[in-house]
């Protein structure tokens, strides 16, 4: 355990070291966060229909999706593409380390550096000057941050299965691309999940993608309440099973034909 | 009982192509043409510990493809390879464990990250005991004359000091076996020296083996007590340096730097004009034929000789010999 610790700890170490991405990101979050609640008060003020989530609980959610941005499995990592590419990937396999479980921890503070880095700054503001609401109870703030722990997991296994795949197609872009737009619609990033028509949501529901992003905001919301938190906190695991295994089996199959070449 | 015993080994490599220009792309999208490379056809040779093995070969003669599989990076298709007893690429993190690799042209070392911090992960990530490690990061850093490089990020440091961190990096957790794969590419020569020396040096008081493939044959020369050629997947050589000039010619020659510019000048019968540069003249000559005393009494009774000397054919040409050997 120690190793991978070690591993967690540096990788978070050299991220936070890319503080002006972190000041760029924050801006353009807030910014695009302003644009999306403005959209959505449009859309609120337009109708007089019962919607299935307030006016008020969409713009915290809006919110909370532009803190926690960062999370999201929505790019591989650049380095181990630099690695595979040059073949310095020869050098991962020297390590005296399970390799998935090596990945599978440097995908987790991947996740999580740059997303802590903008997160609270976002938050204070969110709140501040935006009037977000805080969770709704104590109960319900807690069920959020597990949750949120397991969604963060969620992302990373997701993440490391995109950086697997890089071991065949070398580049990753397309694997990457086709991803995440399956995560930006399905997880409620775009447009909050309770919104989407109601013949969807049976198929919205069974997909891995809620975890990340709406399990844990209407927790957040109470808009499921805390006496359902299990069977959602099931669903992440249950995913995050699927994933890391998923991905253990494709790492074991590359490393059987993986070649390094040149020098 | 050796080491090191790798019999058999066979590697091929499908290498897809393409003809060249925009007809060539499209049609590679819809059939690609493959051919097989035999990296390594049929390698076999053992190594005992504490050894100092120079492995050589031309570029593309399955030098590094043999490390790879040593190293349990890549699997080969058929053969045996036993390493302290494991197999490389079945009990992988076991086998990695006891093995130190340095690829000359890329850093195992974090590129984003103080030096030290490399070297304090490596000491978590194989689980070094406290002591072993702050003693062999000491008398690294001592000898390698790192201490200037520790707090700088990898990214910043030139590429004799990485190098040396990196060989630093590859022993800190006390390795049975070395592996240099290229190391002293690119080097400056007072960063070679001081590599080979610490090579040499280590080798000597811990009795870890080496196995470094290189193509600079001072390395060879300065580090190595044995050598193996390979050329086409195959070892075509295997032994001493010595032997491997034995082997290759018995030739030497007589280099004689005449007074004046002769037309003619006088060779021995039992010799023969190799080459000639202006009052320079080499004179090739077997041993076993003529001594080189004869040979040099003679030269200088029938010329008129202001120097002479008699060298061994450069390594580099004995082993372009044997290259060429095997290509026709």
């Amino acid at each position: 355990m120690i190793s991978y610790w070690a591993i967690i700890s540096a990788r978070f170490r050299s991220l936070l070291q890319y503080r002006s991405a972190a000041l760029a990101g924050l801006v353009t979050q807030i910014v695009w966060g302003m644009i999306r609640v403005m959209i959505f008060q449009a859309f609120y003020s337009s109708t007089n229909a019962e919607q299935p989530m307030s006016g008020s609980d969409v713009e915290t959610y809006i919110w909370l999706g532009q803190a926690f941005l960062a999370a999201l499995p929505w790019n591989i990592d650049t380095d181990l593409r630099s690695l595979i590419r040059s073949g310095g990937i020869g050098y991962e396999l020297i390590r005296p380390v399970d390799l998935y479980s090596y990945w599978l921890s440097r995908a987790l503070s991947w996740r999580t550096a740059p997303m802590l880095m903008r997160s609270i700054p976002l938050l204070i503001f969110a709140f501040v000057v935006m009037g977000m609401a805080p969770p709704v109870s104590w109960a319900a703030a807690a069920a959020f941050f597990v949750s949120m722990c397991a969604a963060i997991l969620l992302s990373s296994a997701i993440t490391t299965f995109l950086n697997v795949t890089m071991l065949w197609t070398i580049t990753g872009d397309g694997v990457t691309q086709m991803t995440f737009g399956m995560v930006l619609i399905f997880s409620g990033m775009l447009v909050p999940l309770p919104l989407y028509p109601d013949w969807s949501q049976p198929i919205i529901n069974a997909m891995p993608f809620r975890g990340l992003v709406d399990t844990p905001y209407r927790l957040y919301l109470g808009h499921i309440p805390v006496s359902e938190f299990p069977q959602h906190l099931a669903h992440q695991l249950a995913w995050i099973v699927a994933f890391v295994v998923a991905g253990r089996i494709a790492m074991a199959r590359a490393l059987r034909r993986v070649v390094v070449q040149g020098g | 009982m050796p080491q090191i015993i790798v019999e058999d080994l066979v590697k091929r490599f499908r290498i897809s192509e393409r003809d060249a220009g925009v007809w060539g792309a499209i049609r590679g999208i819809v059939r690609r043409r493959y051919h097989t490379v035999d990296a390594l056809d049929g390698v076999s040779f053992s190594i005992e510990p504490g050894e100092l093995v120079g492995y050589i070969g031309p570029n593309g003669a399955g030098k590094s493809t043999t490390v790879k599989v040593m190293s349990g990076i890549l699997v080969p298709d058929a053969g045996r390879c036993e390493i302290l007893g494991r197999v490389p690429w079945r009990n992988r993190t076991e086998h990695v464990s006891r093995i130190g690799v340095v690829f000359g042209q890329r850093t195992q070392l974090w590129w984003d990250l103080p030096v030290i911090e490399s070297f304090d992960l490596l000491r978590d990530i194989y689980r070094i005991p406290r002591t072993e490690y702050a003693t062999n990061r000491d008398e690294f850093i001592a000898v390698l004359n790192i201490e200037a490089c520790l707090d700088v990020p990898v990214r910043q440091l030139s590429l004799g000091q990485r190098m040396r961190c990196d060989l630093a990096a590859a022993l800190l957790h006390s390795p049975d076996i070395l592996f240099l794969d290229e190391p002293t590419i690119g080097m400056d020569a007072v960063s070679k020296l001081a590599f080979r020396e610490f090579i040499k040096q280590f080798n000597q008081e811990r009795g870890t083996t080496v196995i470094l493939t290189t193509h600079d044959m001072d390395d060879i020369e300065v580090i190595c007590d044995r050598v193996m050629i390979i050329s086409d997947g195959k070892i075509v050589s295997d032994g001493t340096l010595d032997e491997l000039r034995r082997r290759v010619s018995l030739e030497r020659r007589l280099v004689v730097e005449l007074v004046d510019n002769v037309d003619d000048p006088a060779i021995h019968p039992l010799a023969n004009l190799a080459s000639r540069d202006g009052t320079r003249i080499h004179i090739q000559f077997d041993p076993h034929q003529i001594s080189a005393a004869d040979l040099i009494a003679h030269a200088t009774s029938q010329n008129q000789v202001q120097d002479l000397f008699v060298e061994n054919p450069p390594i580099e040409e004995t082993i372009a010999r044997i290259y060429e050997d095997r290509a026709t």
